[in-house]
């Protein structure tokens, strides 16, 4: 706020009967005493008037907007709830400042206050500007109410007793001065006959004002002075077409109330984490190494692994599911970065898996021939060195008591996990939560983590480290859960248009290999796009290129008993365990490439739903097959185009 | 005008932010009687009709999902991977309009998609001036042609709690259920069984409601309620500040309140009737069934229903944006206490 522009009006009636000691030209807190009453008028008001009247906040035309304090509002609950005749405290009031010409204040009204208040620039005197035009009404209202005892003194906290407050107001009318010039009511108030004539008028712009100066327990801000700077504003900065922009000052104006501006050396607490966010994601969008020379550009061209995810989301959102295109954009810079990071041969951006706090973006890759992950060979030391301990205990305890009956009982034996890049585990996963956030491996799944995935449903949660807690109990905790599901589905959902893959040249017989099936496939060059309408009408035309997992939870199966046989140490043992194992047979899954026209029914419906991308234009869509089994799994294909 | 004032005032002023939500709450008609009543007070009466045409006039209505602002709600909604092709996009802004022309509504909003196994409906409600009242519900399987739905009632409801499983996609497709009753054939009392055929128009109607009554969701102060009834959108609502924006109790139901009424009083007595007159999510059972996630760093806030899987809301905090889609199934997962 600028200076105060001169005040264009001077007013012209200095109410003659102000009192020159309720003036002050300071700034600043102070408190004035109480003016001796008004006696006469005084008694005339009835007791039971009460408007609420907690403290008032003064403003200083110029002062900043921060710089109010208002007295304590819920201090004043002991206060005087009725108003007393005699005396009430003053609170001092201010001059704006010379310029504004107002030779004195018009004393507010009564208020008690606690701390300092600051003067307030009386609303009424501008308004009175205001009006100057159009009745002088107002003036003399001020005027004359200066000299009676302003009514207001009760404060009270309930809303509740306002009602009842304003219905013992009495025969006059709490703010409509102007009613009682009505010309159809022509001086029948009862006032007008006992009390001299400004009397009504007096009293009611007072209870108007008291009204409007009223604040509650939970704010300190009335709307008198809501008003005042509201206005003080306007008048300080004297817009263009004040009355079109007066919403939008109101809103500021009470904003900037609220919420001071904090100092420009601290950051905005709320929006910490944003912040962070964003310089996070700065640096995806920033080139490795910094320096721009030809020799990078060069190698970038070249073959990356990274994958063209904005071409994926393209089409993807032809079929209407996808991410936004800048969150895709900024999907894109994460697999860049994780392939600078790491070791990768392929990469795919597999999806995105929503959780209770926190969601997971999946990358499948795999990693260059010969880079064996050092983490994994240390994770299965570990397990192993787990294990050996557990024995010595055992063998211990049974020394020292009784010896109790062993049960009869040998848990089934641990089926092996899948090599890496085979089966289940044939390509690894990364995961991070949010586009800028590291990248986390994946552990490899292991069989019994399948199984017992098949038998649970649970939300994920956002941590990878949360305990999966479920009956029956799944071995290991969120990571090695979402593996497992993210094995599932890609078995079940990762599917090709008929011919995109073809087998490679088979070196072994099919029998020899124990009907583990062929693994492995690769692409086509000789395909050639199967029309997409074809791709929509049957489900034959689309081929499963991911191994099926058996119910063992492998993809090639092993015979459990196999490995007994290896251990044959404990003779009891071993023929107890043959009687329970004669059962087992070799488990058999449909094998690799089998059409999706093939797949069971679920519940009497097709586990696949086919669509074109866009009915209106045949021509340019794109065939759309979504899984009814896994909600969320698309697939399309267009052209030789497909994911 | 006085009476209009004076309740405006004495209930507004609660709240952590107090005095200027009082002001703030109030639409055209509060701010309008505060305007009068400074007009009989000497003020600001011969603009009094200017200003109220331009506050009217001033700052979009509520954003959810309407068709003004359906292409930015999209953008903000996207994050739970479901949403339109771009085909599907146009044509659900030109048709969105004609729908409005035609039915006369206030407003139109998309309300979301229903993924069937041979087609998908898409759905889209039409409101009118009171924003609690029951909406008109508009299916269309090509985004184009909009056939009006019956109005729930709880026949239906009941009539079809029985179906499970997918939608078919096919509006006149019947579901078929068998029902034992009792027949009463002169004096003797036997059962038989009956074929009740239900239609696919009958379940979306009830499933729309369901989702309706359990999960649509509308922040606080979106919404706020005039002494004389009737539900407004609340022109000055700039948005939840980011720290409300994470709690579940500064969201509410979009629907008649059930369980305010069991409230304690102490509870009660924090409320803000103009403000606070719908339930808020956290009384929801089973707890723990919203899942709040803060997108793009603070910047936008996603609640998702998993009792209703695919309802996802946005709300942009500090902004007026905000909204809900549901692009899902259409089936409860009533498996939601075992898998939390």
């Amino acid at each position: 706020m600028g200076d105060p522009p001169p005040d264009p009006e001077p007013p012209s009636q200095p109410p003659s009967s102000r009192r020159s000691s309720q003036v002050s030209q300071r700034r600043g807190l102070e408190l004035s005493r109480p003016q001796p009453a008004f006696p006469e008028e005084a008694e005339q008001i009835p007791l039971d008037t009460s408007i609420l009247q907690s403290n008032r906040g003064v403003l200083a035309s110029q002062a900043n907007l921060q710089g109010w304090s208002l007295g304590a509002s819920p201090t004043q609950q002991e206060n005087l709830t009725m108003f007393q005749a005699e005396e009430a405290q003053l609170g001092g009031v201010e001059y704006p400042s010379p310029n504004m010409g107002f030779p004195s204040e018009l004393q507010p009204q009564l208020y008690l206050e606690e701390g300092g208040t600051q003067a307030t620039q009386n609303a009424g005197l501008m308004l009175q500007q205001l009006q100057r035009g159009q009745s002088n009404l107002f003036q003399q209202l001020e005027s004359a109410y200066l000299e009676t005892q302003p009514d207001l003194l009760g404060q009270f906290n309930m809303y509740q007793r306002d009602d009842l407050q304003f219905s013992q107001h009495g025969p006059y009318l709490r703010d409509e001065p102007t009613l009682q010039f009505s010309p159809s009511e022509p001086g029948f108030t009862p006032f007008t006959l006992e009390v001299p004539e400004p009397e009504p008028l007096e009293l009611a712009v007072q209870n108007a004002k008291a009204y409007l100066l009223q604040t509650s327990v939970s704010c300190s801000l009335s709307l008198y002075e809501h008003l005042v700077n509201l206005l003080t504003k306007i008048l300080n900065q004297r817009p263009e077409d004040p009355l079109s922009i007066l919403e939008s000052l109101n809103r500021t104006t009470q904003w900037q109330w609220f919420h001071p501006k904090l100092d420009t050396l601290r950051d905005d607490p709320e929006m910490q984490p944003t912040y962070e966010m964003a310089d996070r994601q700065k640096a995806l969008f920033l080139r490795n190494g910094g320096g721009e020379g030809q020799q990078e550009m060069e190698e970038e061209v070249a073959e990356t692994a990274v994958p063209n995810v904005m071409e994926t989301a393209f089409y993807l959102e032809q079929a209407g599911v996808g991410l936004s295109s800048d969150e895709s954009f900024r999907i894109f810079m994460a697999l860049k970065q994780l392939v600078e990071q790491q070791p990768i041969h392929t990469c795919r951006f597999w999806g995105k898996i929503l959780g209770l706090s926190r969601s997971y973006l999946v990358a499948e890759v795999s990693f260059r021939e010969g880079e064996e992950e050092g983490e994994e060979e240390e994770a299965e030391e570990m397990m192993e060195g787990g294990e050996g301990m557990d024995a010595p205990d055992e063998e211990d305890e049974e020394k020292d008591t009784d010896i109790i009956p062993k049960p009869m009982w040998k848990p089934p034996p641990v089926i092996p996990r899948e090599e890496s890049r085979s089966g289940t585990n044939k390509y690894l996963y990364f995961v991070c939560n949010e586009p800028g956030r590291p990248w986390t491996r994946l552990p490899h799944v292991t069989p019994v983590q399948i199984v017992q995935a098949r038998k649970i449903k649970k939300f994920f949660t956002g941590f990878l480290d949360a305990p999966v807690v479920s009956y029956p109990p799944f071995p290991g905790n969120e990571a090695n859960y979402l593996r497992a599901q993210i094995a599932r589905i890609s078995a079940a959902t990762h599917i090709s248009p008929l011919g995109f893959y073809q087998f490679g040249e088979e070196e072994g017989d099919e029998e020899e290999e124990g009907g583990a099936g062929r693994d492995s496939y690769e692409e086509n060059p000789d395909f050639e796009g199967i029309p997409v309408l074809e791709l929509v009408d049957s489900m034959a035309n689309w081929v499963h290129h991911a191994q099926h997992i058996l119910p063992q939870g492998r993809c090639t199966w092993v015979n459990p008993l196999q490995k007994i046989e290896e251990e044959e140490e404990l003779g009891e043992e071993e023929e107890k365990a043959d009687e329970g194992m004669e059962g087992v047979e070799q488990e058999v899954g449909p094998p690799l490439l089998t059409p999706l026209s093939e797949d069971a029914e679920i519940m009497h419906m097709s586990p696949w739903t086919t669509r074109l991308s866009c009915s209106l234009c045949p021509q340019y869509s794109v065939a759309v097959v979504r899984s009814n089994l896994w909600p969320g799994a698309y697939a399309y294909a267009s052209g030789k185009v497909q994911l | 005008m006085g009476a209009s004032v004076r309740p405006s005032f004495s209930e507004g002023l609660g709240g952590e932010q107090g005095w200027p939500k009082a002001l703030r709450g109030r639409g055209p008609q509060a701010v309008s009687g505060i305007l009068t009543a400074l007009g009989r007070a000497g003020l600001w009466s011969p603009r009094r009709q200017l200003l109220l045409a331009t506050w009217q006039a001033l700052s979009r209505a509520l954003v959810t999902m309407d068709a003004e602002s359906l292409l930015l709600s999209l953008e903000l909604a996207s994050g739970s991977g479901q949403g339109l092709s771009p085909d599907r996009r146009a044509s659900l802004l030109t048709s969105l309009l004609l729908v409005k022309r035609d039915y006369r509504y206030d407003r139109v909003l998309f309300w979301g998609r229903i993924l069937g196994l041979v087609a998908d409906y898409y759905i889209a409600q039409g409101l009118s001036e009171d924003q609690l009242a029951p909406r008109k519900t508009l299916y269309s399987l090509n985004c184009m042609e909009w056939s009006l739905l019956p109005p729930a009632t709880e026949e239906m409801m009941a009539q079809t709690s029985v179906v499970k499983g997918r939608f078919m996609g096919d509006p006149s497709h019947e579901y078929e259920h068998t029902e034992l009753q009792k027949i009463n054939e002169g004096g003797k009392v036997f059962e038989e069984e009956v074929v009740v055929q239900i239609k696919e128009e009958t379940r979306l109607v009830s499933i729309i409601d369901q989702i309706d009554k359990a999960v649509a969701i509308i922040p606080r102060g979106a919404l706020f309620k005039t002494p004389f009834g009737p539900i407004h959108v609340n022109r000055t609502f700039e948005g939840l500040s980011l720290s409300e924006a994470k709690k579940l109790s500064s969201y509410f139901h979009f629907r008649e309140p059930v369980q305010l009424k069991n409230k304690t009083l102490l509870e009660k007595a924090d409320l803000d009737p103009s403000l606070d007159f719908m339930d808020s999510l956290e009384h929801d059972i089973p707890k723990g069934s919203w899942s709040i996630q803060m997108e793009r760093g603070n910047a936008l806030v996603v609640l998702r229903s998993l009792l209703w899987p695919g309802l996802t809301f946005f709300h942009a905090p500090r902004t007026k944006n905000c909204g809900y889609i549901y692009v899902g199934t259409g089936e409860k997962n009533i498996d939601l206490p075992f898998m939390l």
